[in-house]
């Protein structure tokens, strides 16, 4: 057994959304710097520009990629030969996402009843995701994300018999239907089988892993670059005002289902996707 | 590329054009889901509302804090298309101009032709950009909403490109 006591854990959760909310994913950074080599619109050429400016200025000086700082979702993976010590493990984590949002400046955006709407003021809770591994380590990952594109995410329960490109269409028409109000460039996050719920998580999930990854399972690359391809031809562009780049990267992820069930969730996120790792 | 400053009067608004990019320097109120909805209800219960909307600029927005050295971090705009149901009401109170990103509803659209208004768009996902542009803030009403509030912005080359121009010709319809 290997003891980690919680204020490691609070301490860890704390910079990671401070990390994910001041500096780009360097995988994304690198995906915008080549979509503005790339374009040739020039009024998207300006916004690429912009958005590659206001991540430089966001690590400079500290400030919030977006004002939307997000709803903070967190992932842990703990080694089932961790003992947490020194008080409760799900109150460090929402501890650590607290001190974040009070000392960095970011915004509170979590109302404490989706009917009532009072605003925490903490930005918390965060939704806390874990699973039990081998080993004794314990791995976050922090994924603080904007509603803009959240509320443009999508699940649909389709036939065991559909065929692949009726599931790359239901992938493309959510991209469609978010057009320009989600931030495009977008990053999508594909979940594939499991059960309703499985499919929003293995999406999202998707979204924290890097978008330069080569999918190692090859009928889910093929998928991708499928769907990646046929996403570029929507002409919707940064800010929806069209050219090439509508979608920066994907990442699809699966899990085994039901003979009578494909559930596919598609999770659409914006060109300023945050998340952050850290292995204790 | 064009420079305006507010107040933006008709005589302003009339000249703009679907998809000019313009730089604007003034005054601008932020308003964002609550504070729209707030708005329709003092607007249908025929009260005074908290900001004169006659030639007024909102911009969907909600800011992160206000930090030390009093500018706000990051404050870019958020989905127009949530406060279209809101808008007609407003515009027929005399607002004249909106900042926001994305689409709107052909309702919205109609009412800005008629009223000879104009929808901006901001770089949505630029707030670090943007809040440089940003000289002073300050807190107008309904603080107890927090970033959903109403502030005051001055800007200076606030970055805009015209979405829906004063004649209703919108860059999202001639794609």
């Amino acid at each position: 057994m290997r003891n980690i006591h919680v204020k490691k854990i609070k301490n860890a959760v704390r910079e990671l959304c401070l990390e994910a909310n001041f500096n780009l994913r360097k995988d994304i950074l690198a995906a915008l710097k080549k979509a503005l080599r790339q374009e040739k619109n020039k009024r998207s050429k300006r916004i690429l520009i912009m958005l590659v400016e206001n991540a430089v200025i966001a690590k400079k000086e500290r400030r919030a990629i977006c004002q939307d700082t997000g709803a903070v979702s967190v992932y842990i993976s703990m080694g089932q030969g961790v003992r947490v010590t020194g008080g409760d493990f799900e109150k460090a984590i929402q501890e650590g996402v607290r001190e974040a949002y009070r000392s960095g400046h970011l915004r509170k955006s979590i109302v404490a009843s989706p009917i009532k709407r009072k605003n925490t003021g903490t930005n918390t809770p965060a939704v806390i995701h874990t699973e039990i591994v081998k080993g004794e380590k314990i791995k976050i990952t922090v994924l603080p994300k904007g509603f803009g594109s959240e509320n443009k995410s999508s699940i649909k329960m389709m036939k065991p018999t559909d065929s692949e490109k009726e599931i790359i269409s239901f992938v493309t028409e959510t991209a469609k239907v978010a057009g320009a109000d989600a931030c495009p460039p977008y990053i999508i996050g594909v979940g594939l089988g499991g059960t309703f719920d499985k499919a929003a998580w293995l999406s999202k999930m998707a979204l924290t892993i890097r978008i330069d990854r080569k999918n190692p399972r090859p009928h889910l690359r093929k998928l991708e670059e499928k769907i990646l391809k046929k996403m570029n031809t929507l002409n919707i562009g940064p800010m929806g005002l069209g050219g090439k780049m509508t979608c920066l990267g994907i990442n699809a992820l699966e899990y085994p289902t039901h003979i009578a069930g494909l559930p596919v969730a598609v999770n659409i996120s914006c060109h300023a996707t945050r998340s952050a790792s850290k292995i204790l | 590329m064009r420079k305006i400053t507010t107040p933006l009067t008709k005589a302003v608004r009339t000249k703009l054009k679907c998809g000019e990019h313009v730089l604007l320097t003034g005054t601008i109120y932020t308003a964002r889901d609550m504070v729209h909805k707030r708005l329709k209800e003092l607007v249908d219960r025929k009260k005074r509302l908290p900001l004169e909307l006659k030639n007024a600029v909102i911009y969907y927005c909600g800011p992160t804090p206000i930090r030390t050295g009093g500018d706000f971090g990051s404050c870019g705009p958020t989905t127009s298309s949530r406060m279209d149901s809101f808008t007609p009401a407003l515009l027929q109170k005399g607002l004249a101009v909106m900042i926001g990103k994305g689409s709107r509803s052909k309702d919205v659209r109609d009412m800005i032709k008629k009223r000879r208004a104009v929808y901006f768009l901001a770089v949505g996902g630029a707030g670090a950009y943007l809040a440089k542009k940003i000289i002073s803030a300050n807190t107008h009403a309904y603080a107890e909403l927090g970033a959903e509030a109403i502030y005051k912005l001055k800007v200076k080359n606030f970055p805009l490109i015209v979405g829906i121009d004063s004649r209703g010709k919108d860059i999202y319809e001639k794609r």
